[in-house]
């Protein structure tokens, strides 16, 4: 069968949405850090409820939590941000809505994660 | 994109349900509520940088039937999308395809979503003692 598509084509693998595999691996790249950090964050959650406010405050204020939670945080947003966009891209079918839907979506998402990134920067950096 | 009357092909309200429908309707739906519960998440971290008065909020809401039942069912949407996501990740690298694994690990991963979401309160009750 003689192949109708140029070789540049083929060379830069991009398909018709011009992003290539990009989506696809970023959701599988933040799943695969979701389930070591979501494993680690049931972990933390679990010794929540024995704590008072400055036990559970100190807790979050270790260093080490502090990064693991801001990581998860961004992971978590990502995450979320990609599942929803091809959600949205499935069954909301005006053009209208899809624009507004898709960039009230990432822009909620990234106020989210800048939310909680903050919010662990203050625990972790004192008061 | 013209909307003239062609044929569909049929819609989901023709099929037999079916475990491997099942799985893939609850991978979004649960999806779609972690990223509600997410408010959670943000709730606890920002009360726990804003001072003992939001944190005791946040804890007696908790605490409350209604905090509990969400606790539950966001705990239930973690397990089972986490380990659903397990099982798309190895599918991914083309394991368990063949329809037999396929349906066995579909009920594996909706069991297994419930025992893990019992275990967990388990761990939290045995710990703390009814929370």
């Amino acid at each position: 069968m003689t192949a109708l598509r140029t070789p540049l084509k083929t060379a830069l693998a991009l398909g018709s949405a011009k992003h290539g595999v990009h989506h696809f691996l970023v959701q599988r790249i933040t799943a695969v850090a979701l389930l070591l950090l979501g494993l680690w964050f049931v972990w933390l959650v679990l010794r929540l409820p024995g704590l008072d406010y400055a036990g559970a405050h100190a807790l979050l204020a270790e260093p080490c939590n502090a990064l693991l939670m801001a990581l998860f945080v961004i992971a978590v947003f990502w995450h979320a941000q990609l599942g929803l966009q091809v959600v949205i891209e499935d069954y909301v079918h005006s053009h209208g809505w899809q624009l507004v839907l898709q960039v009230a979506i990432r822009l909620l998402c990234i106020l989210g994660a800048a939310a909680g990134v903050l919010a662990v920067l203050r625990i972790a950096l004192g008061r | 994109m013209s909307a003239n009357a062609r044929p569909l092909s049929p819609h989901i309200q023709i099929y037999r349900w079916q475990v491997q429908m099942v799985t893939s309707i609850l991978h979004r739906a649960t999806g779609i509520a972690l990223a509600a519960g997410t408010l959670l998440l943000l709730a606890m971290l920002l009360a726990l940088a804003a001072g003992p008065e939001a944190w005791s909020g946040l804890a007696a809401f908790a605490r409350s039937w209604i905090g509990l039942l969400l606790l539950v069912g966001w705990s239930w949407a973690l397990s089972y999308h986490l380990l659903n996501g397990v099982r798309h990740l190895l599918q991914d690298v083309g394991w368990g395809f063949a329809i037999a694994q396929f349906v066995r690990n579909g009920f594996l991963v909706s069991i297994g979503s419930v025992v893990l979401t019992a275990l967990l309160w388990l761990c939290a009750w045995l710990k703390w003692g009814g929370a």
